[in-house]
């Protein structure tokens, strides 16, 4: 006599925790999710296919708007790809000025990740503290670079500019604010008896099954993986610095928190390490004019903040652009493990898994 | 004819006055207060330091377009808001601000009217307003509304019958409904029933958070899982009175919190010879201060907490608030005849 429907539920593109223009179409039955389907392609740019009728050089700001978060990284990245294909050796100085500018970005995305996910889970406060926080970083790069998001910092070879004058310590001062600061996010989160028991035993997921779906990033190291790519395959100067790769045992969202607020310490440790050591010496290496790498092709990947970003470009060796620009976004990746997650949890903890998750639209969609 | 009707039409006006202006300045306050909590500074645009911001948002709430939905249900959606705030007013009518003083030559007292069953009457008339959110979130034909709504009502009802458990045990050492007979319990007594009843007051306290959808509590307005909650669909004046509601509530909360636990007017150990200079301070003063203490608290744990889950609030409900309610009044009975 009574029908029991399951109720399809629309989260998105325009919701206010879905991080973007995601969109979620749940099926729930009751408040339960049965299923979930991820939609993308809100913000799709075509920077893939941008790129390939742009000259090498150009690339670099397109990157900046795929990961707008973490702008660097993904500039480092896209650098040493191309450094890879021309077979360019990097100055050390630059290689450490790259390292410094990745962690602080590390530590900037983390933050706005902290912020969100708080504040998605209820705990509106650190969502401010964060972005206070995050201020502090991107008064670094506008005085290195002068943009505040989409930062263009990097070059094919090198940096464009020398570190300013006294940055270094202006780093090293914002290492000290900002050790004391992650203790205060924890005091507000780590051992909050609600904080716990929203997080607790969410979106469980085996570390097998975790890099079955292709995660990866903290998300996969939440799980127990130890994947990091800048202990695995070293980048920049990553070889030459002394950090740990914290790893979760559950994989929950709880593990994926803990994980990334150990890696804000680390990246910490990380940006210290490099600022203390900076070498003198040139920023950039011998470089061609005209950037026209030989016919061939590579794979180059770094740990974005959200996991592994990889470039995969083909030259043809005749033009000034690339044959074929590709990019394996981290955030694209842990998204197809959403589904995965959500299923059997309430419509209040999907929202806490997309944030656990930490993806970027801008990077999903390219 | 004064006493019988002038004197108390002049306190309905003023209270319901005091009451509108109080929660348009709750919002501004609680603004406020997040504000510092999170290192910010709040409104500061509007009047020196923003303390004209009130009016600016009544102003832009009664001018904005007032949108009812095309599927809406149009008569309930129109209703639903009233029904919020309604009770929210009217059970101010049995809260004693104050005790009888003299006041132009005529004994007045600072309370509207003195039900024999004042408790219950609260209790009952509160209860009215979750149908208001009820109806709202089946009105608005929408399902982020309508999942709000569904967990508005399950939340409000599983909360109220651990509330009301505490509120009967403390008529059990008051001896009576009425509210200023309950507050001249306290000063018999000479203890403010906080601590002669510290458990009932932790679990009314949780529950009035519950209650009053406040954080940790505030599901059925969970912004970030359902978009604003019940009132996703309503805009203008009509969303105003939720609003309105929601912050009324909080403070018919808070003074009952001060009035059944905290000696209502009277002052710290009401009944020691010692003490007697705090009767200097006038007793709606005290009042007021104790109930600001308490929206004060509503506001830092918001500033604090994140949020319970749906099926964790039912289960602190459930299995925590309720049995320990059910225990305390058990052992109060049993303390009571032993006394006695």
């Amino acid at each position: 006599m009574f029908d029991t429907n399951e109720l399809v539920l629309n989260m998105g593109p325009q919701h206010p925790s879905t991080h973007g223009v995601l969109r979620v179409v749940l099926r729930l039955d009751g408040e339960t999710v049965v299923d979930a389907d991820v939609v993308i392609g809100y913000l799709h740019r075509g920077i893939e296919k941008l790129s390939e009728n742009r000259n090498w050089t150009q690339i670099i700001l397109l990157t900046d708007r795929m990961d707008y978060v973490a702008a660097a990284t993904s500039n480092v990245g896209y650098c040493e790809t191309v450094e890879k294909l021309l077979s360019v050796e990097v100055p050390r100085r630059a290689r450490y000025v790259r390292t410094i500018l990745c962690e602080l970005q590390r530590i900037a995305s983390h933050c706005l990740w902290v912020g969100t996910h708080a504040m998605d889970i209820g705990a509106m406060t650190v969502f401010l503290y964060a972005f206070r926080e995050r201020e502090l970083i991107l008064d670094l790069f506008e005085e290195f670079c002068g943009a505040r998001l989409t930062y263009n910092s990097m070059r094919i070879g090198g940096l464009p500019l020398d570190i300013p004058p006294g940055w270094d310590k202006k780093v090293l001062e914002f290492c000290a604010i900002m050790d004391s600061k992650i203790d205060e996010y924890e005091t507000l989160l780590t051992h909050n008896r609600i904080w716990l028991e929203r997080t607790r035993g969410i979106g469980v997921i085996s570390g097998p099954e975790a890099v079955a779906l292709g995660m990866c990033g903290p998300a996969l190291r939440g799980s127990g993986v130890p994947r990091d790519v800048r202990k695995d395959e070293p980048y920049a100067a990553y070889d030459e610095m002394d950090f740990e790769v914290p790893i979760g045992t559950t994989g929950d969202t709880y593990d994926r928190y803990l994980v990334r607020m150990e890696e804000f310490r680390q990246s910490i440790r990380i940006v210290r390490q490099a600022t203390e050591g900076i070498p003198e010496g040139p920023i950039v290496g011998k470089v061609p004019r005209l950037i026209k790498p030989a016919a061939g092709e590579t794979y180059h990947a770094i740990e974005s903040p959200k996991g592994e970003l990889g470039y995969f470009i083909v030259s043809d060796g005749k033009s000034t652009n690339p044959y074929r620009f590709r990019v394996r976004p981290p955030s694209f990746c842990n998204l197809q493990a959403l589904p995965r997650l959500v299923r059997g949890h309430l419509v209040a903890d999907v929202v806490a898994l997309i944030g656990s998750i930490d993806i970027v639209l801008g990077e999903v969609d390219r | 004819m004064i006493d019988q009707v002038v004197i108390p039409l002049l306190k309905i006006v003023i209270v319901l006055n005091a009451t509108l202006v109080g929660v348009t300045y709750m919002v501004l306050l609680e603004r406020k207060v997040i504000a510092w909590a999170q290192s910010r500074l709040g409104p500061m645009r509007v009047g020196p330091y923003g303390i004209l911001q009130p009016v600016a948002d009544a102003v832009k709430l009664m001018i904005k377009e007032d949108i009812t939905p095309v599927r809406a249900d149009k008569w309930v959606f129109t209703v639903a808001p009233i029904i919020s705030m309604v009770p929210a007013l009217i059970v101010y009518a049995v809260i004693p601000f104050g005790p009888v003083v003299r006041m132009f030559g005529r004994d007045v007292s600072l309370y509207i009217t003195d039900v024999n069953v004042g408790l219950l009457y609260i209790v009952s008339v509160a209860s009215i307003g979750v149908y208001g959110l009820i109806l709202a979130g089946y009105a608005s034909n929408s399902k982020y509304p309508l999942l709000a709504s569904l967990r508005a009502s399950a939340q409000l009802i599983s909360y109220e019958v651990a509330v009301t458990l505490t509120l009967v045990s403390v008529i059990l050492v008051a001896g009576s409904l009425s509210m200023v007979s309950i507050v001249n319990a306290q000063y018999n007594s000479g203890w403010w029933f906080a601590f002669v009843q510290p458990l009932a007051f932790v679990i009314f306290f949780i529950g009035g958070l519950a209650e009053t959808n406040r954080a940790p509590f505030d599901l059925p307005e969970a912004e970030q899982e359902l978009t604003g909650g019940f009132h996703t669909e309503y805009s203008g004046m009509r969303f105003a009175l939720f609003f309105l509601a929601e912050y009324a509530n909080m403070i018919v909360v808070s003074s009952v919190a001060t009035t059944l636990f905290f000696g209502g007017w009277l002052p710290p150990f009401p009944n020691t010879a010692a003490f007697h200079f705090l009767y200097y301070i006038p007793a709606w003063a005290w009042f007021l201060t104790k109930s600001f203490v308490f929206l004060y608290i509503f506001i830092w744990v918001r500033a604090t907490l994140p949020r319970y889950r749906y099926d964790q609030l039912m289960r602190l409900g459930w299995k925590v608030l309720i049995p320990l309610a059910i225990a305390n009044l058990i052992v109060t009975g049993i303390v009571k005849v032993v006394l006695m």
